[in-house]
Parts: structure tokens; sequence; C-alpha cells
């Protein structure tokens, strides 16, 4: 018998994808960081002027350097501050994948309560994602 | 055993690594007071990255997440403002749980019935957390991080820990959700059968935790496994399996208010990442050469420090 058999196919499943998006993500964070730092993108906010702001509470940081909020940083992933930003969200998104996955194998088995807990962790999690909920000091 | 680690004992690495560390903390601490103007900006995220190496080196043996001696130490000794630290906190708790998370999983010491309940409303909690953390000023964020801090130390020296807590009986709801398991004992060389117990207070407890996780930024690893192992009656391996698992989803919730927010930056979060994620490679690695309980008992001195930093730095005493 293998050691692993006693674990679920939902739980393999889950944790090939959470593989997969972790190693991805952090593929993807350390490429567009040593870019950033590199110089080989160009930066949005300048790396010497960086000191000057990262003392700032993020409110007073984004009306100094007019940076966007929300989703608006996807369109600026040719600068390096943002290109960065795309790994985090990566990262932060490899469990919506892993949840939407194991959820027809739920199904299939009929075991509806556990649809409906992967269905609100889904949207708990896209509700943060989401830009809607807003917060500051 | 390498010949150089045969060589030096466990005592003398143990403490190398604990005054590298405090020496780039007292060091950064330095250089902040002197003026961040006559720095380059290069210092901060390389000073950042050892710093993370070392914090990952000890938090493997000491058993604490990275998250946890991440923010009350970066947070006290470097330049960077608290919002972006709590952002950069949260990122090295995930990315050390994504990291983590699929061996688990594998192994059978994480387990999905048991963690996708938990997690649900710790993860919906830590959005909340993390809203009320950005709002309120920086200094009472401050203070309440070094009273919860103090409070991590307080827990870490007195809690015991139940290698496999005896459940007489689940209760009705994990019956219900059937939160339990078999995993396989490489130890004991033997499948051992769980179930939990005190499943709605669990719960409740874990509403609790994720506002503390979205507010300070940090893995909760620290209040999950007491919760999975001392409350519900999780063996201890699957508890602390369990916990960083759910760490996935508590902190990706609450790592895209920061990032929706615009409270991550690159230049902080990145270094810290690989910095933490390279350290607690090598951490696992010298786990039978360092001495664990020796290495907690520093981590729990050093968090002391930075408890005490936070708690001054909020209160207008120690700047």
């Amino acid at each position: 018998m293998k050691e692993n058999s006693h674990i679920s196919v939902e739980q393999q499943r889950y944790a090939t994808l959470l593989s997969w998006g972790g190693r991805s993500g952090l593929a993807i964070l350390i490429v567009s960081f040593f870019a950033y730092v590199l110089g080989w993108l160009p930066a949005y906010v300048a790396l010497d002027q960086l000191p000057n702001v990262w003392t700032l509470p993020v409110d007073e940081y984004l009306k100094q350097t007019d940076s966007p909020t929300g989703w608006a940083w996807l369109g600026r992933l040719g600068e390096g501050d943002f290109a960065g930003l795309f790994g985090i969200a990566w990262l932060s998104g490899a469990t919506l994948v892993c949840l939407l996955a194991v959820m027809p194998i739920y199904a299939k088995r009929r075991d509806f309560v556990f649809v409906i807990i992967c269905i609100v962790a889904l949207l708990v999690q896209v509700l943060a994602a989401s830009g809607m909920l807003h917060s500051g000091h | 055993m390498p010949r150089i680690f045969s060589s030096i004992s466990k005592l003398d690495l143990t403490l190398a690594g604990f005054v590298a560390l405090a020496c780039f903390a007292l060091t950064a601490g330095a250089v902040e007071s002197v003026g961040q103007d006559v720095v380059a900006w290069w210092v901060w995220p390389l000073a950042l990255f050892v710093t993370c190496f070392f914090l990952g080196i000890v938090a493997v043996p000491s058993g604490v997440g990275g998250g946890v001696l991440f923010v009350p130490i970066v947070g006290g000794f470097f330049p960077f403002h608290l919002d972006f630290v709590r952002g950069a906190g949260l990122l090295v708790a995930l990315a050390s749980a994504l990291a983590a998370g699929p061996s688990l999983l594998r192994g059978g010491l994480a387990n999905l019935r048991l963690a996708l309940p938990l997690a649900v409303l710790a993860s919906a909690s830590s959005i909340v957390g993390a809203m009320v953390g950005l709002a309120i000023p920086a200094n009472i964020v401050q203070i309440a991080l070094g009273i919860t801090i103090l409070g991590i130390v307080i827990l870490m020296s007195m809690a015991k820990k139940s290698e496999l807590p005896e459940v007489p009986a689940p209760d009705r709801l994990s019956s219900a959700l059937s939160m339990n398991g078999i995993f396989h004992d490489a130890a004991r060389n033997q499948k051992i059968n769980w179930h939990v117990h005190r499943t709605p207070l669990g719960l409740m407890l874990f509403l609790g935790i994720g506002f503390l996780a979205g507010m300070f930024g940090m893995g909760a690893g620290w209040a999950n496994v007491p919760v999975l192992n001392l409350l519900m009656g999780a063996p201890l391996k699957v508890s602390a399996g369990t916990s960083s698992f759910i760490l996935t989803l508590v902190d990706s919730s609450a790592a895209w208010i920061y990032l929706n927010k615009g409270a991550v930056l690159a230049m902080i979060a990145v270094p810290s990442i690989i910095g933490m994620m390279m350290g607690a490679t090598i951490g696992a690695r010298l786990l039978h050469v360092l001495k664990a309980s020796v290495v907690r008992k520093m981590v729990i001195t050093l968090l002391l420090f930075a408890g005490v930093r936070a708690l001054l730095k909020g209160l207008g005493i120690w700047l």
C-alpha cells in the first residue's frame, strides 16, 4: 500500500495546484524584482527617492507619489514597482484556482456542505481581491 | 554530518545566529537614527534580505512562523512605515505557507476537511482586521502590536503541547463535517486515526485569530496550533501542518486588502520573502545541529525585546 493512499483525491489535487501556484508565483516575483532593481524595467518612483517616501503612512505615500490603487497597477506592468505586484497578486490568488478545482470532486460525491464551504471561501477571496473594500487612516 | 558542523558546538552556532540577527537589527536601528539621507537606497533592501535570512533560520527550529518575527523586528528597527511592514509581513507568511502547504497536504499532516471551515471564518475576519489596521493611527497599531507580541511571548513560554490529545468523542459539528483523518506518523511508524471536538468554540477563536493576522500582518501559527491541538484535540503534527495550510487562505485574503490599498511595496516585500525562504531552507537543514529549545528561548527573548520596542515606539517613549 502506498504511504499516502489515505490522502483524499481532492486534497492531492489541491496540493498539486498549490505547489504550481506557489512556485510559479515565486519565480515571477524574483524575475520581476531583479528587472526592477537592475534597471531593466523603469521605476515609477525613482529608486533613490524611495527612502524619502517609504517612511510615510500609505495614504500620504499615495498622495506624494500619485501611485495607483486597486487594480490600476495592472495597466503599469511595464514599470518595475508594479511588475513586482503581479507576482504578489499571483501568490495571493493561488488558492482561488485550488478551491475551484476541488469543488467538482465534492459535488460528484454529493458532499454539498463542502461545496458550499468552498463557494463561501471563494467569495471571501474574490471580495478581498475585488478592491471594493476600502479603508484608510 | 558535514565536518564544519561537527567542529562547531550547537550552542556556538545558535549564539552566532542570534548575535548576527541582533547585530543586523541594531545596525538597522542605528543607521535609522543617524539619518536616512546618508544611506544609499539599496542598503535597506539588502539589510532586509540579510535580516530575513537569519529570521528564516531561527524561525524553523523555534517553531514560530517567520511572519510573527518579521513585523515587530522590521517594524521596530527599519525606517519603513508600519503599513508597508504589515503588507510585507503578510506576504512573507503567505509565501512560507505556500512553500510548505503542498507537501503537508500530500503527507496528510494538513487536512483539507479540518482546515477549510476554520479558514473560511478566519479569512473573512482577516479582511476586517486588515481594514481596521489600515484605518487606525500607526501609533495605536504599534501599541496593540506590542501588547500582542508580549502576549505571544507569554503564550510561547507557558503553553504546553500534546502530541496525541485524547478526544473521547467528536462533537456533532465535526462529525457532520467529517473533520477527521488518518496520518502516518513516521517517528512511531504507525497510522494514527484522529478526530476533533469543541468545534464551535474553535470556530469562534479562529474568527479572532484571523482578525489579528489581518490587523498586524502576521502569520497566526502561534495561535492556530494551540487552538487546534489543545482545544480541538488534533494531534500536534496535524495541528502544525493544518495551521500552516490555513495561513495560505487567511493571509491571501488579508494580503489582497493591503495590495489594493497600495500598502505593498515590492522593494520591501520581495527581499523579505526571498531572504526568509532561503533562511528557512537553511534552518530546516540545521534542525539536527541547532538545539531547538535553546533557539526557542532566544526567539522568545528577541520577541520580548521587539514587543517592548513596539510598545514604547507606539507610546512615543523610544522612537
